[in-house]
């Protein structure tokens, strides 16, 4: 098994009063896509966006090839290769396709923008992708469909020199082709080398491309085991009830007092 | 994948035909289309009195510092901001320049000051606003006040302070250079005010339209929250685009000192909401995240060229605000059915 790329070692997180994830352990190799499932509220959004820069975490490390590192802000992970796809999705519907895709890293000429050549970067990645919705790199986002949004989304995290790339639930509002496209994708990305995280709340996805499967559960992490030594039965399991046989978080009787 | 490049080849197409689109469907294009079409149905009523050299030259001049003032409010509405502001900045500004000036100045009558003077005077006069805008755009983006309640404060607090600091009376005496040089100067026929909005205007839709300063602005008038997602300083920019308005307001202030001699303290009341007007009626959109300085340019000069229409064919003035007013809504109104159409796409 490679070296891990990303790894979060005992990372707490509250808002306010509201302890949302509890000493998290979680680990990202290149090379893999890694599955983090859990049900609705158990922390993935809120991992993805300490990962991200996004939310400071109250303890806990972070490792970034072995390194220790602090991401305090989304500057500090898009320098380390980090590429975020939010669950809501972050865009900004009055700018185009490609304004969005370089959004905060805009190609300069001198003090003016490179205009031209970000409409080819981005046309470029766009055609290496495949994607053939997009009519016009230059349509603004707001009049594309969700799919079409959530492939920009991608897009965006592929263009850049990306090690790490987080995908937050990216299919959820996907038809059955687009949801094809994306999934090939990421698994694309993994065999190029690059560390994926897919959040997904669906089992055929999670089976059919992820290496590694890791459950939150109320926002501990409940277990973090290969694809192939489990079963969809067990991780609906560890997701609704946190433990699955001898694998998870112990059961509270057999808990230290 | 011989598919996807063919589609590839089409997507260039499209392209060219987009940006006709663009351009054509650009609201700028109509708005321009509008003046043209008063500018001649006026030329046509009276071409003796509109179609002059002289009304053409003190429509330019008497829009110069609406114009100023128009081209900072172009980025704070763009960012869905607002400044009510602007006109007791302007104001403010001006008597802080003017009394530098006579403080200067022997015996407090700055009437005979000199260039070192005047000079001193544009610095003083350019950062009062800017530190008002400052404190503005503070007050907004770090304490999180609605930029509303913020800019409405400082409209009344601005006007206050500069009454306070000339105990309510004007500041009369302003350098004569000053008069002569930008009040009235001009050169080959193009008056030195509507030389120095043009440059502030140019300047103005360069930064937006081409830098990275510009870019972040529709970024955050779009969805902050993805802006500061990208790691754009949000707050940094708002602060900055706010002080940025404060020094046009000051430069404003000074240009009003120069035309009228004076720091014309109860003159600017509605400036704010003339200035708002014009780049509403300019196509920009009170949402946030739309918007050109051309647009606002053009948005300036729709109300002036009624007023000065109305002058001349022998309206009543009275009927002005009632036909800026009915532009102003439609505006709003074409921008609304223009953002349900898009949102229902
Ligand atoms: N900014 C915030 N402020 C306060 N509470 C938050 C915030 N963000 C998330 N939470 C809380 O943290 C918990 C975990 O939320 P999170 O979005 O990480 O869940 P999730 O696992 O992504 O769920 P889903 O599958 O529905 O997307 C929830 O109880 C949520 O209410
Ligand atoms: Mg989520």
């Amino acid at each position: 098994m490679s070296q891990p790329i990303l790894e979060l070692r005992g990372v707490n997180k509250s808002f306010g009063p509201v302890h949302v994830l509890h000493d998290v352990d979680f680990t990202v190799r290149p090379g893999e896509v890694t599955a983090l499932v859990g049900d609705n509220g158990a922390g993935k959004s809120t991992l993805v966006k300490c990962i991200a820069g996004i939310h400071p975490t109250d303890s806990g490390e972070l490792l970034f090839d072995g390194e220790p590192v602090t991401v305090g802000s989304p500057r500090d992970a898009a320098a380390l290769g980090i590429e975020v796809v939010y669950q809501d999705l972050a865009l900004c519907d009055n700018l185009d396709i490609v304004d969005n895709m370089f959004l905060g890293r805009e190609r300069l000429r001198g003090l003016t923008l490179d205009d031209a050549g970000m409409e080819e970067a981005a046309r470029k990645v766009l055609a290496d992708l495949s994607v053939r919705t997009v009519k016009s790199v230059r349509t603004s986002v707001a009049s594309l469909s969700g799919g079409q949004r959530q492939t920009v989304a991608i897009a965006k995290a592929v263009l850049w020199d990306s090690r790490v790339v987080l995908l937050d639930e990216p299919t959820a509002a996907l038809g059955v082709a687009q949801t094809r496209q994306v999934l090939d994708l990421v698994r694309r990305l993994a065999d190029n080398g690059l560390g994926v995280v897919l959040i997904s709340h669906n089992m055929n996805d999670v089976f059919e491309v992820a290496d590694t499967v890791a459950a939150l559960y109320l926002g501990r992490m409940a277990a973090e085991v290969p694809t192939a030594d489990t079963s969809r039965a067990q991780v609906v399991e560890l997701i609704t009830a946190g433990r699955s046989g001898d694998l998870g978080i112990p059961a509270p009787e057999t808990a230290t007092v | 994948m011989s598919q996807s490049t063919l589609d590839y080849e089409s997507t260039v197409n499209t392209e060219q035909q987009s940006l006709g689109k663009r351009l054509f469907s650009a609201n700028t294009l109509w708005t321009g289309l509008v003046l043209l079409v008063l500018y001649a149905v006026f030329s046509i009523m009276r071409p003796d009195a509109f179609l002059t050299l002289f009304t053409f030259q003190t429509l330019l001049i008497e829009a110069a510092v609406l114009l100023v003032l128009t081209v900072g409010m172009t980025f704070v509405i763009i960012t869905s901001g607002i400044d009510l502001s602007v006109g007791s900045v302007l104001v403010f500004a001006g008597v802080v320049g003017a009394q530098v000036m006579e403080g200067m100045s022997p015996g407090g009558d700055a009437t005979g000051a000199g260039a070192g003077v005047i000079a001193v005077g544009l610095l003083a006069t350019v950062a009062a606003g800017a530190a008002w805008g400052l404190l503005n755009g503070l007050l907004i983006a770090k304490a999180k006040i609605p930029p509303l309640i913020v800019t409405l404060g400082s409209f009344g607090a601005a006007l206050g302070a500069a009454q306070l600091l000339t105990g309510g009376s004007d500041v009369r005496t302003v350098p004569a250079q000053l008069r002569d040089w930008l009040g009235f100067g001009q050169t080959a026929g193009v008056p030195h005010m509507v030389i120095l909005a043009a440059v502030v205007a140019l300047h103005g839709a360069w930064l937006l339209r081409t830098t990275r300063f510009g870019r972040n602005n529709y970024a955050i008038g779009s969805n902050a929250e993805a802006a500061r997602r990208v790691g754009i300083n949000v707050t940094g920019h708002l602060v900055a685009t706010y002080a940025y308005v404060g020094a046009l307001a000051g430069l404003a202030g000074f240009m009003s000192l120069a035309y009228f001699g004076t720091t014309t303290i109860s003159g600017h009341s509605t400036d704010n909401l003339n200035a708002i007007a014009a780049v509403v009626i300019g196509g920009t959109s009170l949402f946030g995240g739309v918007g050109t300085v051309l647009g606002s340019v053009i948005g300036v000069f729709i109300p002036a060229v009624l007023t000065k229409g109305f002058v001349v064919i022998g309206v009543q003035p009275y009927w002005q605000p009632i036909a800026v007013s009915i532009v102003l809504v439609a505006a709003v109104w074409l921008d609304q059915v223009r953002r349900r159409a898009r949102n229902s796409r």
